[in-house]
């Protein structure tokens, strides 16, 4: 019997890691860019994170378009509901804690305690925002005194779709400040990311997507604010612009919203980093519907 | 006047050969992936305004909805008039007088469907009737429906003497023949279809009734195309091709116009041969053709809801 040879073990090859691709939010999918491209993102030490989608501005065509189809439904829905969907937010963000910690660490360049304080506050604005949903209306609205027997009442509206410049520098906190109060309204929202620090706002689109958000109402793209900024500004099925992180662009960007008579809200640096905004963020954004009844009293 | 097929019909629709599906499927496919821009893009837009046959089939149409779609249809933007008028209106046969009254003058076609649209389940006297009835009324074109019931049972015949006599019936106008290709199942049939309508005298042969879903798809309309070229090059006589029902965005035009040009050929590249059935499909194209002239994406605020 010849002999046997030696059994050899098995090479077991070095297990391959599974990365995220980092893409668009658009209509509650989650595309690459329509023009193929990426671009690398670093940390704020200058380590290579990942790449992220680079947006064009076909991209943000499809997300008005996207934006404008939700506006019905979302704008339709009741006040409570929409509030019961924020909080929904701060909850799937919540279980997400830690990969957005880690990414907004990464990001800011502020330490592992920093940044889970900076998660809890970004949490703690959907809830403060959920709990406006229901509530801005009997500020901002109301009956108004009349000298006839008769009812009038006012009531803010959504304005409709509504494009947001995200602040560049606060990639987590800043783009929750001024994403919630646009949707907290009923209107549906094209946001433009920090442009060097984008990965918090996809892990948040992910959050978003499993909220019970209906698709559209929150778009979200990445890529080169000055690439992006005219496109959305000058797009006649935009009605309003939030352009708080839209730095020295947004002159040229009031220019341009003007041709089209959008609502602007041009607020200082750092404006959303107030911890009880109130309804600063929400005024600019509604419309207010007044209605007279005939009989009253 | 109807050709004279040698054979029976039946032999001659069957002998044609078959469509091998997935191919018509990938070239469809393929040639809608082609890159329109720029120039080429403003004359496709304006082209495609041309060939739309602005069309309502409501039950709850109004003369009130019929004029203002008349207006839209000899100008369709009423800011810019550069912007041509389409080719047609297309309306039910009780709104003939007053789509008649409203686009007289313009140069603007006046379709109107018939023969029972859109079943055509009705006795072939009720189709003349309501086929004459129409051209009195003013139609210049008469879209007809075929008994799909009568060519899925392979009644052929049927189909072939009803097209004729409406046909007849007709007088000048111009007859377009509806496949209702949703209802017809293969793309062997939609060929056997095309060729009997063409034999039995259409003046255009149309996909769908808009009613029925699938209505038109490109693999459809490509097998429509190249039987009326195959039947050109057989004959001598030129047929047209209207796609209608499911078209609503420019882009979707636009590969419509590639198909017609890669297909059938640069001839049929002119209202006269090739329509666009649709209603909501005219403000896309005229809101990409405000893209192109200031550079920013309109809205549909902007624009009529028909």
């Amino acid at each position: 019997m010849a002999d046997i040879p030696p059994r050899i073990p098995p090479r077991i090859p070095p297990r391959i890691p599974v990365r995220r691709t980092y893409k668009l939010y658009v209509g509650g999918a989650f595309p690459r860019s329509e023009s193929g491209r990426s671009y690398p993102v670093t940390s704020s030490a200058g380590v290579h994170l990942a790449n992220a989608a680079l947006a064009s501005r076909k991209d943000v065509r499809d997300a008005v378009v996207a934006a404008r189809e939700a506006f019905p439904g979302w704008s339709g829905r009741t006040a409570y509901n929409r509030g019961q969907i924020l909080y929904r937010i701060a909850e799937m963000m919540e279980g997400r804690r830690a990969q957005f910690a880690d990414e907004v660490a990464a990001a800011e360049g502020v330490s592992a305690g920093r940044a889970q304080a900076i998660v809890s506050a970004a949490v703690d604005r959907w809830v403060h925002y959920a709990g406006w949903a229901d509530k801005f209306g009997q500020v901002l609205g109301g009956a108004n005194p009349v000298s006839g027997p008769y009812f009038n009442l006012s009531q803010p509206e959504p304005t409709g779709v509504v494009g947001v410049f995200a602040p560049p520098g606060s990639p987590l906190l800043g783009l929750v400040s001024v994403l919630a109060p646009v949707i907290t309204c009923g209107n549906t929202a094209v946001l433009v990311a920090s442009e060097r620090a984008p990965l918090p706002a996809v892990t948040l689109a992910e959050a978003l997507a499993t909220s019970d958000l209906p698709a559209g109402v929150a778009n979200i793209l990445t890529g080169r604010l000055a690439e992006l900024a005219p496109p959305l500004a000058g797009h006649a099925d935009v009605n309003a612009l939030d352009l708080t992180g839209a730095g020295a662009l947004a002159a040229e960007l009031e220019a341009l919203a003007a041709t089209t008579l959008k609502r602007v809200l041009r607020p200082g640096q750092d404006d959303w980093a107030d911890p009880d905004p109130g309804l600063s963020r929400i005024r600019p954004f509604v419309e207010t519907k007044t209605v007279w009844h005939p009989i009253g009293r | 006047m109807p050709d004279t097929i040698p054979g029976s019909l039946r032999s001659y629709l069957h002998g044609l050969p078959g469509v091998d599906e997935v191919g018509v499927r990938r070239r469809a496919a393929d040639l809608a992936t082609r890159s329109i821009k720029t120039t080429a893009k403003r004359a496709a837009l304006d082209l495609a305004i041309r060939m739309v046959d602005l069309t309502t089939l409501e039950g709850a149409d109004t003369p009130g909805k019929v004029r203002a779609l008349a207006a839209k249809a000899r100008r369709p933007d009423p800011a810019d008039p550069t912007a041509p008028p389409v080719a047609a209106l297309c309306v039910y046969p009780d709104m003939i007088g007053v789509a008649a009254q409203a686009l007289a003058g313009s140069g603007v076609g006046l379709a109107s469907v018939a023969t029972g649209f859109p079943a055509g389940r009705t006795p072939l006297e009720v189709k003349l009737a309501d086929t004459r009835a129409a051209v009195a009324a003013g139609a210049t074109e008469i879209d007809m429906v075929i008994d799909r019931g009568a060519f899925l049972a392979g009644d052929y015949g049927k189909v072939f003497d009803e097209i004729t006599a409406v046909k007849a019936a007709c007088g000048d106008a111009h007859l377009k023949v509806i496949l209702e290709t949703g209802e017809l199942v293969t793309y062997d049939n939609v060929r056997r279809a095309s060729w009997l309508a063409l034999h039995a005298g259409a003046d255009f042969i149309k996909t769908s009734t808009g009613k029925v879903t699938p209505a038109a798809t490109l693999p459809v309309t490509l097998v429509m195309l190249e039987a009326v070229r195959d039947y050109r090059a057989a004959t001598g006589r030129q047929a047209g091709v209207k796609a209608a029902g499911g078209i609503r965005t420019a882009k979707d035009a636009i590969r419509y116009l590639v198909l017609v040009k890669e297909i059938a050929g640069d001839d049929w590249l002119d209202s006269a041969w090739f329509r666009l059935g649709a209603s909501t499909l005219l403000n896309d194209l005229l809101m990409q053709r405000t893209k192109l002239g200031t550079g920013h994406y309109g809205g549909p605020d902007y624009y009529t809801i028909d």
